[in-house]
């Protein structure tokens, strides 16, 4: 019988801390096994930023300057799941990407590309009771990365959810469909290969838009609880 | 049943997109307890500082209440104190928190915990989500913390913050090398 009001993952779900192919894991990933913890009020309770309140247009990337950013204009839509199956309400959901050249807007991002001022490229949405999350965007770029000879990563946005716990915090990265650059993408590879097409997204005829935007569908799942023995 | 997304690093360019989300001072005027300073201290396994990393606290109230409905117990919630902060390391690997030392929470099996600040560790390089802890130095209940006592006593002292000489707590954080903090599966 398990005292964990959340079910560890398997070791097949999550990449390893030192995956060697992606160059930065050689310093910085620790090399004794973790401490299990048993899972108590500090592990169990989290953040649930539940008095956050969110400007109308933080979901919208593309209405957060003065003009339409240039780029493929999407929606990016989808729900917060555990692993249950069973939505997670009110969810805090964070993205960040690039723009349509593959320039972050940050000072150590220096790739040889145009910054677009149109485009800041962070925004929030809280998920509705169902676990469902929208944001509108535009699909980021690909960009070159000091990895490896001619390394480039393939478009990508930065996921950040905390979920109802401690336990439960993720940050993740979504991917497109069909993306030549996923195959030789060390970070999209450190994932174990049964596990990783659990980050693209889907392209989706039914959230596309007419005349407007294309629609992708991408659900995360967070931890689930275990079944209490008394149920 | 759906299967739990994998982890992914948070990259060198996350830039608070949450810009409103940066939470340095968890604890506004008015607040009870005893007010601390914290610097947790990000270092690479050869020891070389990270200062692009961000760090995530997580704590109780000075009663020992975690602001989360999970916590049933009939103790007091103070208005205005979640118990999270976030922080991006500086150019020295350092992320300062304002806030106020947690009570004691108990543990699963009985009995109490010593006062601690549980954290999460993101950076380039950082695949998965790193969870460790904060212990106050010369906290009595320290030496009966079941946590601690998990832990070999020659790793210890690895999340023991001690005061430096102007009252701040400060924390050394190694993702490896001979002095690798602990890190827990949680």
């Amino acid at each position: 019988m398990t005292t964990d009001t959340y079910r560890r993952s398997a070791a097949d779900d999550h990449p390893a801390n030192a995956s060697p192919e992606y160059k930065s894991t050689a310093t910085r990933s620790p090399t004794r096994p973790p401490v299990v913890l048993p899972q108590s009020l500090s592990e169990i309770t989290g953040p649930l930023l539940s008095t956050e309140r969110l400007g109308a247009l933080e979901n919208d990337l593309t209405r957060q300057r003065m003009s339409a950013p240039l780029g493929e204009r999407i929606i990016v839509q989808g729900r917060v799941l555990d692993e249950n199956g069973k939505p997670v309400p009110e969810a805090l959901v964070e993205i960040w990407q690039c723009n349509a050249s593959g320039r972050y807007h940050h000072p150590g991002d220096q790739h040889d590309a145009p910054l677009d001022p149109n485009f800041y490229g962070g925004g929030r949405a809280r998920a509705d009771g169902d676990g469902r999350y929208k944001f509108i965007t535009i699909k980021p770029g690909a960009y070159p990365w000091k990895n490896h000879h001619n390394a480039w990563r393939p478009a990508h946005i930065h996921f950040s959810l905390f979920g109802p716990a401690f336990a439960t915090r993720l940050i993740t990265q979504m991917y497109f469909p069909n993306d030549p650059l996923l195959a030789i993408d060390p970070i999209y590879n450190s994932v174990p290969e049964g596990a990783r097409a659990r980050l693209q997204a889907s392209f989706d005829i039914d959230l596309t838009q007419p005349e407007w935007a294309l629609g992708y569908r991408f659900d995360i799942v967070l931890r689930g609880r275990n079944a209490t023995p008394m149920e | 049943m759906p299967s739990v997304t994998p982890s992914q690093t948070i990259g060198p360019f996350y830039f608070g997109t949450i810009i409103n989300g940066y939470r340095h001072d968890l604890a506004p005027p008015g607040v009870p307890g005893e007010r601390i300073d914290v610097v947790l201290i990000l270092h690479d396994v050869q020891g070389a500082i990270v200062p692009d990393g961000l760090l995530e606290i997580w704590q109780a109230n000075s009663a020992g209440r975690y602001n989360h409905p999970d916590d049933r117990r009939n103790l007091p919630l103070d208005p205005g104190f979640e118990g999270f902060g976030r922080a991006s390391t500086d150019t020295s690997g350092c992320s300062h928190f304002s806030t106020v030392k947690p009570g004691r929470v108990p543990w699963p099996t009985g009995g109490l915990q010593a006062p601690h600040i549980n954290i999460s560790i993101f950076a380039r390089g950082v695949l998965n989500r790193l969870a460790t802890r904060l212990y106050f130095d010369g906290d009595p209940a320290n030496g009966e913390d079941p946590v601690l006592n998990l832990v070999e006593p020659a790793r210890r002292a690895t999340l023991i913050a001690r005061r430096d000489g102007s009252g701040v707590w400060r924390l050394p954080i190694h993702l490896g090398g001979a002095n690798e903090t602990v890190f827990f599966d949680c």
